[in-house]
């Protein structure tokens, strides 16, 4: 008991004994080397998305099971979304990706101008994929695609565009083909349109916290730019780049299976 | 194919030839998964849709998120992540699978009423 104490205590003087001068200044004084350090926090940040990945996975799993018992639902719900909004937010999150992992090689390399530009460029497409989505969430507000009880979809004005899905669950409830302008809603029967609702408090509890996400991936991109700018990175110490890189790749991963899941169903 | 990426000589720096490659390819998967997801493939849709993304999802990983050259044990726990993944929807779809007739009798009533 003693003897560890005593070396740990000689340890530890040992080690304030060592200084700051041979010490590279951003090397904490519990690693060994920066390697070791880049490591640790490597690994640290990989446990952290697993934390993520499981965190998502919840709402992943409601999804796959509601619509391994409903796809009908899922069919009727999807008609709402709109497929090309969809699309280019994915473009726009995987040029963001790929920006990012620009970044990361500009910061390997030093090159610090590049690596901001980077980080700008990725901001931006960031911008963008909420800009769309605002644009889509507000719509579905106005449509009354909305989630549980509150949802009342409307059938548009051109009856033409009424897709064979929606007549089919109508019909099976109401009196005949629904009409233009009459709230699809009320078509449904009772438990439809409560499945219905269940399918869009699914829709936007996904893209809801994979927007929270995306929103706190921009904080993260603007530290960085904000520490490039101060020139607190160089090849030998770009941890925070090459970490808050892999967030916002995660961020892109949930995007690419939400995309087909939400938006593509026949 | 580089796997001495257990040694400390420096991190892997990724050709930007190889980055914008995996753009095009992850556009062009994004468009294929649009094109197929119009089509009708017979009860495929959603097994084709899985595959492309599972791939898009493969390439992020292994390029942009490094786990080619980086450390193996990093890799390790993001595959652990995705088989916990299978494992809590495995016994969630048998859960929801074995209430399923009790919601359905439930439903019918409602409808009775």
């Amino acid at each position: 008991m003693t003897s560890t104490t005593v070396t740990a205590a000689e340890a530890h003087a040992h080690g304030e004994g060592h200084g700051h001068g041979d010490h590279p200044p951003f090397l904490q004084h519990h690693f060994t080397d920066p390697a070791q350090q880049f490591d640790a926090a490597k690994l640290g940040l990989w446990v952290f998305l697993l934390t993520e990945v499981l965190f998502f996975s919840a709402l992943f799993v409601l999804y796959t099971s509601y619509r391994a018992l409903h796809p009908e639902v899922f069919a009727y719900a999807s008609n709402f979304l709109d497929t090309n909004l969809g699309a280019t937010n994915t473009a726009v999150l995987l040029v963001s990706s790929f920006t990012v992992a620009w970044g990361v090689r500009n910061a390997q390399l030093g090159q610090r101008k590049l690596l901001m530009i980077n980080l700008v460029i990725t901001l931006l497409c960031a911008g963008t994929f909420m800009g769309i989505k605002y644009v889509e969430y507000s719509h579905k507000y106005h449509e009354g695609l909305l989630w549980g009880g509150n949802h009342h979809s409307i059938f548009k004005a051109d009856a033409e565009e009424i897709p064979e899905s929606v007549k089919e669950h109508s019909k099976a409830w109401s009196t005949g083909i629904p009409e233009a302008g009459v709230p699809a809603a009320k078509a449904l029967s009772p438990s439809m349109r409560r499945k219905v609702g269940t399918f869009f408090a699914t829709y936007f509890l996904l893209t809801g916290l994979h927007g929270i996400h995306v929103l706190i991936g921009m904080i993260l991109l603007t530290w960085l730019l904000i520490r490039a700018g101060l020139g607190h990175f160089s090849p030998e110490y770009y941890t925070p780049v090459d970490l808050g890189a892999l967030y916002w790749h995660l961020v892109d991963l949930v995007w690419i299976f939400l995309f087909p899941l939400l938006y593509l169903i026949r | 194919m580089s796997h001495d990426s257990h040694t400390h000589d420096g991190p892997h720096v990724v050709p930007l030839k190889t980055l914008v490659a995996v753009l095009i390819a992850l556009l062009l998967l994004t468009g294929l998964t649009v094109v197929t997801g119009k089509m009708d493939l017979g009860g495929f849709d959603l097994a084709v849709a899985l595959v492309i993304a599972t791939v898009k999802a493969t390439i992020v990983c292994l390029i942009f998120m490094h786990l080619f050259w980086d450390r193996r044990f990093n890799g390790l726990i993001f595959l652990f992540s995705v088989m916990l993944v299978g494992l809590f929807l495995a016994f969630v779809s048998l859960d929801a699978g074995e209430y399923q007739p009790s919601v359905e009798e439930y439903e019918i009533q409602e409808l009775a009423e």
